[in-house]
């Protein structure tokens, strides 16, 4: 037999009209023209929501395979190994006074981080249009919950990186305290290039098809399996344009003491990197009103 | 301060034609309709035709100039045809998409619940789907987690909260998410129709909820294509149709005006096929419907007043013909059918009856009246038939609001202190 509940006083005092009416938020829907604010403090207040993103795509990753997270290790550990094997043992490439295994492994940790973010930026965007067109929320929430995600990874696969060190013996300096932000400039690349993808997937499904040539042309462009070293003079400097290649000399630089502090720079990767950071914001709001329209 | 939560002004909502999306286009398209639009352009205005000419036609208001005002605690069904619109409203008011004219301001938090169990994952479990859903609808972490144990016994899946919910049985996986949504308490909730499925168990539970909600003061808009739905727990309806508000106001007036403009359109659509055997076989020469006993008012009867139902036909090619009444709900459920007796038609082909019944039995609403005469199969095989509205008015003391059928009792109240 069904049992009926009116209201019960218990429950009366979670009810919103016991809110002083005065403190209601108004809010106003109106169409939008042109570019709009970030709505920073909106994304903050659904920061929970941001949270619980990043769990499901950490938790459901590795759901229903063999292997489980070990995938986050075996894809930079053996694409090392192709690379020594190819590059480090056949092509002799020099690697900075190190050896080219744990010279090539150092890159390619925050390389994957990187492209991961940039691959899963668009595709997770696309993928959630049930979410997208049936509920209301930041909608920047999601690729940066793609980006974020791969911090997790990024942590396994590093886990790999302490250990080869203890192997060849290479003590980390008190350099290594820079760790953490050149992850951070890792990630703003990462998510700047990914806001502006991600955007444009929606609309042009096109994007999906270009990111991954775009993530492997961006590699030979990031002195992963080679050092920059290599390059001349007045290249080397336009070379930071890329913001992967002060990620990489950096990280390189703090584990394993090769060459000098990438200085200036770094200073140009950084500002590359906030650059796309923002500008790749503006241009997902502006384009968010469509989403729901259009995906 | 004001008791409006809701406020609509002139919303309309434009998309381009190719369903209710935007026309997709490749990169390759848009980049070739760069290059080339100009000297399309360019030659469209050598050759007299303004640009604008291609442009008509390609879109469509899904909603347009709608205007209404929500107060505190109403509860606001909103019914229409199929693309009537009422989606797209639903989607306005919970941010998902924006108007292209007009606004809308709402006093006050929206939850809004266009799909139940938005964002589950199927390789979660229950317990992790609550959470995740939870925070997707706008809950944080500790409500959740508060409310936990309500949720799950709601959705009575206490033995299954720790499984994956790809292995949940429909029923299941349904029940959990709604009970998610029904403990969202903002001050306005906007459902569309998400309860048509599921048991009747179900059902009743969701509209229990819903009641309770509204009791503690929550604004409710729900899209519903339910007329039963909308009459026991609306209590304001808007009518759309092809984006406009064609009718607003009392439940059973606009559900009434509703089903008239759907039986309209039917009508017109059946006439060809079923027209013509009426017509053939027989023809309705009167209809009549008087009271029969006491009654509210010249129109409206009360629960149990009577009637009597006279009607003639002309009948052309069957020998043997009966009578029936019938009263069903304005969109055509029927509440009781009653048969006479058949009987054999006379050669003039005329015949005549007068049906009388004592208690209608019926629930305060509106309801249908007909009168038909049909061959020896009875109801499948009707020839000709007549209507009329049938309003029944009634005082709410006598019986609960929240019932099928109206019934009397004779009661004798022995108080225990006294007679002792």
């Amino acid at each position: 037999m069904q049992t009926r509940e009116y209201a019960e006083p218990r429950r009366a005092r979670a009810t919103p009209a016991s809110l002083p009416a005065d403190n209601l938020p108004v809010l106003r829907i109106e169409p939008s023209r042109g570019w709009v604010s970030l709505q920073l403090h909106e994304l903050w207040k659904y920061r929970e929501l941001l949270y619980f993103l990043i769990w499901r795509d950490v938790k459901v990753r590795y759901k229903q395979t063999a292997l489980g997270a070990a995938w986050a290790i075996i894809q930079p550990f053996f694409t090392m190994v192709i690379f020594s094997l190819f590059f480090g043992q056949l092509a002799k490439v020099p690697s900075d006074g190190v050896p080219y295994p744990i010279f090539s492994y150092a890159a390619l940790v925050p390389w994957m981080f990187f492209a991961q973010g940039l691959n899963q930026a668009p595709t997770k965007l696309v993928g959630s249009a049930n979410l997208i067109t049936k509920v209301y929320f930041p909608r920047l929430a999601i690729p940066i919950a793609a980006v974020l995600s791969g911090v997790v990874d990024f942590a396994l696969a590093f886990l790999v990186l302490l250990g080869m060190m203890l192997y060849y013996s290479i003590i980390p300096t008190f350099n290594a305290l820079w760790l953490p932000l050149l992850l951070l400039l890792a990630l703003v690349t990462s998510l700047g290039v990914g806001l502006w993808l991600s955007a444009m997937n929606v609309r042009y499904h096109d994007v999906q098809h270009v990111v991954p040539f775009l993530t492997q042309f961006w590699l030979f462009a990031t002195p992963i399996a080679y050092p920059s070293s290599l390059l001349p003079e007045p290249w080397h400097t336009l070379y930071g344009l890329n913001p992967m290649v002060g990620v990489v000399e950096g990280f390189r630089w703090a584990l394993l003491g090769t060459a000098t502090a990438p200085g200036p720079m770094i200073a140009c990767s950084a500002c590359i990197a906030l650059a796309l950071l923002v500008s790749g914001g503006f241009y997902f709001r502006r384009m968010e009103k469509t989403f729901a329209d259009v995906v | 301060m004001s008791d409006i939560v809701l406020r609509v002004e002139d919303l309309s909502k434009q998309y381009r034609i190719g369903g209710s999306r935007e026309a997709y286009k490749t990169l390759r398209e848009t980049l070739t309709d760069v290059i080339v639009s100009p000297f399309r352009r360019a030659s469209k205005l050598l050759g007299g035709r303004g640009g604008r000419a291609a442009q008509l036609g390609e879109t469509i208001w899904a909603l347009k100039d709608v205007s209404f005002e929500i107060k505190r605690g109403e509860v606001v069904g909103i019914i229409g045809h199929n693309g009537a619109g009422k989606s797209t409203l639903l989607k306005i008011l919970s941010r998902i998409t924006e108007p292209t004219e007009g606004y809308a301001e709402i006093y006050g938090r929206v939850g809004s619940l266009l799909e139940v169990g938005t964002g589950f994952h199927a390789e979660l479990t229950g317990r992790e789907n609550v959470y995740l859903n939870g925070a997707i609808l706008g809950m944080k972490k500790a409500e959740i987690a508060r409310k936990f144990d309500e949720i799950v016994a709601f959705a009575e899946i206490e033995k299954f909260i720790d499984t994956p919910v790809k292995h949940y049985s429909s029923g299941m996986y349904l029940r959990l998410a709604f009970a998610v949504a029904a403990h969202l308490e903002p001050e306005i909730m906007i459902v569309d129709e998400v309860l048509a499925v599921g048991d009747a168990h179900f059902f009743s539970k969701c509209t229990d909820k819903i009641r309770t909600l509204n009791a503690q003061g929550m604004t409710i808009v729900l899209v519903t294509h339910d007329m039963w739905f909308v009459q026991t727990l609306c209590s304001r309806v808007i009518c759309l149709e092809k984006g406009h508000i064609v009718a607003e106001g009392r439940p059973r007036e606009v559900t009434g005006a509703y089903l008239n403009m759907i039986k309209k359109s039917q009508d017109q659509e059946d006439n060809e096929t079923a027209e013509l055997l009426k017509s053939e076989a027989a023809k309705i020469l009167h209809f009549q419907v008087s009271p029969q006993g006491e009654w509210a008012t010249e129109k409206e009867a009360l629960p149990d007043s009577g009637i009597t139902v006279a009607m003639a036909f002309k009948v052309n090619h069957f020998s043997k013909v009966k009578f029936l009444v019938r009263v069903t709900t304005p969109d055509g459920l029927p509440y009781f059918t009653v048969y006479s007796r058949l009987i054999d038609t006379p050669q003039s082909g005329r015949v005549e009856c007068k049906a009388t019944i004592p208690h209608l039995m019926l629930m305060p609403g509106e309801y249908f009246l007909w009168g038909s005469i049909c061959s020896h199969k009875g109801e499948q095989q009707i020839l000709a038939e007549g209507n009329a509205p049938l309003f029944v008015k009634g005082n709410e003391e006598t019986a609960s609001k929240y019932s099928l059928f109206f019934n009397k009792a004779q009661w004798h109240i022995c108080n225990s202190s006294e007679s002792s």
